[in-house]
């Protein structure tokens, strides 16, 4: 940060240099937690998501199971149980696992990704579901077998229909990754959390931290307008541009 | 002449009200349970500790009639600005911070930081060189947690909690090396389970725990003061203090 920026950031009694890059901090660990679960979350969707469309008992019961599980329980709970409960499996500590579930980022990036999966799965489970049967006996007509009727037909077809649906779960989970806070992650909320208690002033450092947020989502609103109108760009009245 | 009547009852009515809130006859007072051995419920449910006996006998001091309330940390001082309650006696240290929201009474105990790991930790806390690279715990907003920000925050990877309890079991399942908590509570709920051990000297920080009150009442402070000062010299206080501690926390 330039030294002039620091001095005058000084001269505030709460939202100094030091505060100012707690909170900075805060935005990467949140930005990066909330980008990576939902990549993540979303390479595993697609999959499960067909997998969740067959006929075949033994491949969409499973899938089935998953998604259940995790939308019937809170994000809270899973966190809970994924960061204390690993903890908690006699000689874990001995193995090479505990590299990596021993810093909170790694347990809380489970639970997120295992979370937003679930429900994306169901998001576009329900956009396949709804693919016109013409397009599909279309498709059969010209002879494309299933794998190019997956990736040419419904899968594209679904995506515009979900897009909508899947906007809210991007926001949604940016909001519901504030709970990363309480496994000792120090994201936007963790931040906030630190700076009300050194000063005191819930007013100063929620407020704050509730404009970064809201800042973030219309960022990502804005984003999924234009990839909703790209993908949608063959719907719009001849003429416009 | 009505008027006149009318506008004289009201006057009367305030003046009579700012009276009745001045005299402190009643007086609300938060403690956040359970912070045992300071505040917390006996096996009959009843609220009990040195902090609420201490309370009992000031307010027997004041000749105040005195309610408990039970309150949660983190809304404490935000209960007190708007009037939920009077007082906190709720094991609040005195900071400059704080002191900038709230009016502290004289400062009535004083409780080291303790340093607290498992058996097979060895180093010396104090040693900056042999702590670096360790990760410590402390609870947020307490002096431990301003004290290790401030002294160590270079050397060590701090990590900071709501409850103690969420941080002991990240000390048992080896995510902390070494924790810094208020001695009592770490005496409490460390000590008492098996793999842990005190490691190193405590450390007497901060200017202890007052009373805070509003900024306002400063008449209630001067009350509250007078009451402390007494208990601490006709003996009341080493009375309380020596049922719970077997050390002096007497300031």
């Amino acid at each position: 940060m330039p030294e002039f920026i620091t001095e005058w950031l000084n001269q505030n009694e709460i939202f100094t240099a030091m505060t100012m890059m707690e909170y900075w901090d805060g935005l990467v660990s949140t930005v990066q937690l909330v980008f990576l679960s939902l990549v993540i979350g979303l390479v595993l969707a697609i999959p499960l998501a067909i997998m969740r469309t067959s006929k075949n008992h033994f491949v969409s019961g499973p899938v089935w199971i998953f998604t259940y599980v995790f939308r019937g329980t809170p994000l809270l709970i899973q966190l809970y149980i994924i960061y204390y409960g690993i903890a908690q499996i006699p000689g874990i500590q001995d193995t090479f696992w505990w590299d990596i579930f021993k810093e909170p980022f790694y347990p809380a990036l489970l639970a997120f990704v295992l979370n937003t999966a679930a429900y994306t799965t169901e998001i576009i489970r329900g956009a396949i579901v709804a693919t016109p049967n013409g397009e599909i006996e279309a498709a059969k007509a010209y002879g494309m077998n299933w794998f190019m009727r997956m990736r040419r037909i419904i899968l594209p077809s679904a995506a515009r229909r979900a897009v909508q649906a899947y906007s809210n779960e991007v926001i949604f989970m940016l909001h519901s990754s504030a709970i990363a806070s309480v496994v000792t992650i120090v994201d936007l909320t963790g931040a906030a959390r630190n700076i009300y208690s050194r000063f005191y002033a819930p007013f100063d450092a929620f407020i704050a931290v509730a404009l970064i947020y809201m800042a973030l989502t219309f960022l990502l609103v804005f984003l999924f307008r234009k990839l909703e109108n790209h993908l949608l760009r063959h719907q719009r009245p001849a003429g416009s541009s | 002449m009505k008027k006149l009547f009318v506008a004289a009852s009201c006057a009367l009515a305030m003046a009579a009200g700012t009276v009745q809130a001045k005299d402190w006859k009643e007086v609300r007072i938060a403690f956040d349970v359970p912070y045992a051995p300071f505040e917390y419920k006996d096996e009959n449910g009843e609220l009990t500790g040195f902090e609420v006996e201490l309370a009992e006998a000031m307010c027997e001091q004041m000749k105040a009639d005195c309610e408990f309330v039970i309150q949660a940390w983190d809304g404490m001082i935000p209960g007190l600005l708007a009037r939920k309650f009077d007082a906190i006696m709720s094991s609040m240290s005195i900071t400059p911070e704080r002191a900038e929201r709230v009016l502290f009474s004289e400062p009535y105990y004083n409780t080291p930081g303790g340093w607290f790991g498992r058996t097979d930790f060895n180093t010396d806390v104090t040693d900056m060189e042999a702590m670096k690279g360790k990760t410590v715990g402390v609870q947020r907003g307490t002096t431990m947690d301003t004290y290790v920000t401030e002294e160590m925050a270079d050397v060590v990877t701090i990590k900071r909690y709501t409850t103690a309890d969420d941080m002991v079991l990240d000390l048992e399942g080896q995510r902390l090396d070494v924790v810094f908590v208020d001695y009592p509570v770490g005496e409490q709920t460390i000590l008492s389970k098996e793999g842990f051990k005190e490691v190193g000297e405590p450390v007497k920080l901060g200017e202890g725990v007052g009373v805070a009150m509003r900024q306002r009442d400063k008449d209630l402070a001067g009350k509250v003061n007078a009451a402390l000062k007494k208990l601490k010299n006709d003996g009341t206080y080493d009375t309380i203090m020596q049922k719970y501690f077997s050390y002096d926390i007497k300031m």
